[in-house]
């Protein structure tokens, strides 16, 4: 029973991470429809730049944070718009190429400066996360998960449901023409939903280099588990995002743990193969309404 | 003998049979008759041998381009699985030829109709599923195809890997570079026969429509479902083949190479050789592996340079980098691919002077 | 003629630099006026009306001669951004509504211009025009009917405060009492909202009924202008694009040699 719960703490709070990481790419796929395949660099580019920021710019820990997921939102910006503004309009095949072109750049370029061996980050969190009760023990690091994870999701939500840019950003998702024929700021909108989702993969990045450590490789095979996150969760569902990562979490540290650790990494895309014949949508996504 | 028929400056065609004809004037049968005979004569005895082996890659690449075109170029599913189905088709030669010894000549076709077989069994999904999440269904193929290879030792040996045996036809040996690209560009030469006439059939037409739009192919009354069925099998048939081609040349199969990325450079060759386009796959193969092997050549002779290797800098993942560049260059400034770009030309040249 | 919003001069528009879809089109826009733009199928009323909008862009299309002067700035070429910021908004032929987002939210996007600023009030005036948003307004716009998305798409219009609406048949596959409502209701906002309207129509009876003024197009030319009391009466306008009258009379299908009027203009 023990080694039940504690299965369940440690699938949940990766499953954080992973919806963590989910959440920047179904804002992605929201208003533009990219399916970004340079997400899992985009992770390890936050990580690598606040190890080096910390350790070799010697900045103290909270301004290194600022300035990663600063510097992160500027690289999403100028992704957007050295990259895939020139695609806007073109054929699906084309822009995930592009993101797939990309990735291979980024992993390039990672590999290049910071080298393929794993490396640690330094341990800041604070004693206070530190959660323990009896046999169940919280590790900071997974209290942390839980934190940003949640707190993450309630701002999206809000930001989605209620503020003016945030409507403006779904109405981009559902009819181009249409926004654009009410003055909405389409190239903008594009601009910032991958401003803010290189944001969020970089902190989801530092979060998971705190807890297994950074290597290039690892982070970049995060990237791909993005996609049986969001499809059990609905590509554009942000709580589904993270309610399917919640259960590939777990799913991954129960097969771990119970079946075989080889076993773990191919669970997600055998889930994510039933889930799409049994129900095309994903649990949470938006049934296509198609008017002819 | 028929007068020949020369390029015509203009669309001059007047019969649906003028439409469907794969060479339109007779110089370009000749000259593909003439490039053939170079091929087959000239190149295995005058190129070096890694130049052969360079050759002989790209042809067995341009087989499962050609199958991967047609199911992303003209039937318009994304597929992210075509490595993973290149290595169903290296194992199941493998296997056949090394634990049963099924001879060559029945192993190859056979590898192709099991890829077939599981290609269509990943092809499921497309019934329900369209664009995006049939490419992401496709991506969770590769894996589990990966797992499985890896994993079911009892048939793949694991990690270890399988030895292929020489494989020979009508008695004699096949091992060697200048043997092996005769079978090779056989092959390839046959399949480029065969995508080329399928995509002027029913089927062929069938598929296309369903790429424009399925919705309205299905009015027409064609049974879609069925139809994206036969091309996953179709292309995963041409992927198989290739894969099988692959053991019997690389001697030992792993399982490591039939990863993502190696689905990646399959859908760069399509993209950047050119979408809708059996020639285009051709080229695209041929693109990505001069790509790939000039990066390898020039990476290792940077290792050389003394500052270089003194400041341990590793200049490999530079490979990667440029591979990325490349494809995303491609895609921003041409992305019709190789085969438009070699059609501008061609047409300009033939315009010229008066472009209009 | 009174102070003049809009001015078209002689304007011609290029597809993807091959077509040629406006061939020197020039038409006025009076201050808080309806005018109305008829014609058959192809004539070019929506490619002028994107030619204002700016939303020619997106889809390859360009204004390669002429000027469209907005209370006399050039308008050509401009991104559809900036034009939408003069007061200018065009509301897409065929109801394109945001099928995911709530009536509510469709009507808050109608705020983009002013990024969203108070829409309070705004929301309040489109539900004294549009009862029926009111009702639905928690509902997923996808899944209302036609008639309430014409609505829709006219009060998220409205949200923008426009000075210039351009409306794009508005009457598409409705039934005729939600068409003439809707045309009750947009000849009240020209009223009470002093908004001017450019009107795009097939169904030219109605769009004479409200308009004040009125423009015929063919083959991507204006072919006829006039008040709209002047084209009603016009013989050919009745033969060609209001049905009945002239020799289209109950004998005209007794003798189909007088079937066809000609068109006197070509």
């Amino acid at each position: 029973m023990d080694f039940f719960i504690q299965l369940l703490v440690n699938g949940l709070s990766v499953g954080f991470l992973y919806g963590l990481s989910a959440m920047g790419f179904v804002m992605i796929f929201k208003s533009s429809s990219v399916l970004n395949f340079a997400h899992g660099e985009l992770l390890a580019l936050g990580a690598f730049v606040f190890l080096s920021l910390h350790s070799v710019v010697q900045l103290p820990i909270g301004w290194a944070f600022l300035a990663t997921l600063t510097g992160c939102f500027v690289l999403g910006f100028l992704i957007e718009r050295f990259f895939l503004r020139p695609l806007i309009g073109e054929p699906l095949i084309y822009v995930i190429m592009l993101t797939v072109g990309l990735a291979a750049m980024l992993r390039g370029l990672l590999l290049l400066i910071w080298g393929g061996n794993l490396r640690t980050l330094p341990d800041f969190l604070p004693a206070w996360m530190d959660i323990q009760s009896g046999w169940l023990r919280i590790p900071p690091v997974y209290m942390a998960a839980i934190l940003v994870g949640v707190l993450f999701l309630v701002l999206f939500g809000l930001f989605f449901k209620y503020s003016a840019q945030g409507i403006f950003m779904r109405s981009v998702a559902d009819n181009q023409r249409a926004a654009l024929s009410l003055g909405v700021h389409v190239r903008r909108v594009f601009a910032l939903s991958w401003g803010i989702a290189a944001l969020v993969a970089g902190m989801s990045g530092i979060i998971l280099g705190l807890m297994n450590g950074i290597s290039v490789h690892d982070l970049s095979a995060v990237g791909l588990k993005v996609f049986p996150v969001v499809i059990l969760g609905g590509l554009n569902s942000i709580s589904g995002a993270v309610i399917g990562g919640l259960i590939i979490g777990v799913l991954e540290a129960f097969t771990g743990g119970y079946l075989s650790p080889s076993l773990r990494d191919v669970v997600p895309y055998i889930v994510l193969v039933v889930l799409l014949l049994v129900r095309p949508y994903g649990l949470f996504g938006l049934v296509e309404i198609e008017r002819v | 003998m028929r007068k020949l028929r020369l390029h015509p400056c203009g669309n001059y065609k007047e019969s649906y049979a003028d439409e469907l004809a794969i060479f339109s004037s007779d110089y370009g049968r000749l000259w593909s008759l003439a490039g053939i005979a170079a091929l087959f004569c000239a190149v295995p005895f005058i190129s070096p041998p890694y130049l052969l082996y360079v050759v002989n890659m790209i042809g067995i690449y341009a087989i499962a381009a050609i199958g991967l075109n047609i199911l992303v170029g003209y039937t318009g599913m994304i597929s992210l699985g075509h490595g993973a189905f290149f290595g169903v088709g290296a194992y199941a030669a493998a296997v056949m030829s090394a634990t049963f010894n099924v001879p060559f000549l029945l192993s190859v076709p056979a590898a192709g109709l099991i890829t077939a077989g599981v290609g269509m069994i990943f092809g499921i999904p497309s019934g329900r599923l369209k664009g995006l999440y049939l490419t992401i269904a496709t991506l969770a193929g590769q894996f589990i195809i990966e797992y499985v290879l890896v994993h079911w030792e009892g048939v793949t040996r694991g990690t270890e890997g399988i030895t292929v045996p020489a494989p020979t036809l009508f008695g004699i040996s096949l091992r060697g570079d200048i043997r092996f690209f005769y079978v090779i560009f056989a092959v390839l030469a046959l399949m480029i026969w065969m995508a080329v006439n399928l995509i002027r059939t029913r089927y062929g037409r069938a598929f296309i429509a369903i790429r424009d739009n399925d919705r309205a192919a299905e009015g027409m009354g064609i049974p879609i479902f069925s139809y994206k069925i036969l091309s996953f099998g179709i292309s995963s048939f041409y992927a198989g083949l290739a894969g099988a081609l692959w053991a019997y040349y690389m001697v030992s199969v792993t399982s490591e190479p039939f990863n993502l990325s190696l689905s990646v450079e399959y859908i760069a060759m399509v993209i950047i050789g050119g979408l809708g386009s059996v020639a285009g796959s051709v080229y695209g193969a041929v693109f990505i592996t001069v790509l790939n092997e000039s990066l390898r050549w020039l990476t290792d002779l940077m290792m050389n340079f003394g500052f270089i290797t003194q400041s341990g800098l590793n200049m490999a993942p530079l490979r990667e980098f440029a591979f990325g560049l490349a494809i995303v260059l491609f895609i921003l400034f041409e992305p019709r691919g190789l085969a438009e770009l070699w059609r501008i030309i061609r047409s300009s040249f033939r315009l010229w002077p008066f472009s209009y | 003629m009174e102070d003049t919003l809009l001015e078209i001069n002689n304007i011609s528009v290029v597809y993807a630099d091959v077509i040629q879809v406006l061939k020197g089109v020039s038409l006025q826009v009076p201050n808080r006026r309806i005018v109305s733009l008829l014609g058959s199928n192809g004539a070019g009323k929506t490619t002028t009306l994107k030619a204002v909008s700016g939303l020619l862009k997106p889809e390859n299309g360009r204004v390669t001669d002429g000027a469209i002067l907005y209370e006399g700035h050039p308008l050509e070429n401009r991104s559809p951004e900036q034009i939408t910021r003069l007061g200018i908004i065009q509301v897409l032929e065929g109801r394109q509504p945001f099928k995911y987002l709530t009536i509510e939210e469709n009507l808050r996007v109608g705020t983009a211009t002013r990024w969203g600023k108070p829409y309070r009030k705004d929301l309040e005036l489109v539900y004294h025009y549009f009862p029926v948003l009111w009702d639905r307004r928690k509902a997923l716009a996808g899944y209302c009917s036609g008639g309430e998305l014409q609505m829709l798409v006219m009060g998220r219009a409205l949200m923008a405060h426009p000075k210039l609406l351009l409306l794009d048949e508005p009457s598409l596959g409705l039934a005729p009492l939600v068409v003439e409502e809707i045309f009750r209701i947009i000849a009240r906002i020209n009223g009470e909202q002093q908004t001017t309207i450019i009107l795009v129509e097939q169904n030219a009876r109605i769009a004479l009924e409200i308009a004040h003024y009125g423009y015929v197009m063919e083959n991507g030319k204006i072919v006829m202008e006039g008040a709209s009391e002047t084209l009603k009466d016009n013989p050919d306008v009745k033969e060609f694009y209001l049905g009945g009258g002239g020799a289209g009379g109950p004998g005209a299908y007794q003798q189909p040699k007088s079937y066809r009027r000609r068109k006197r203009w070509l």
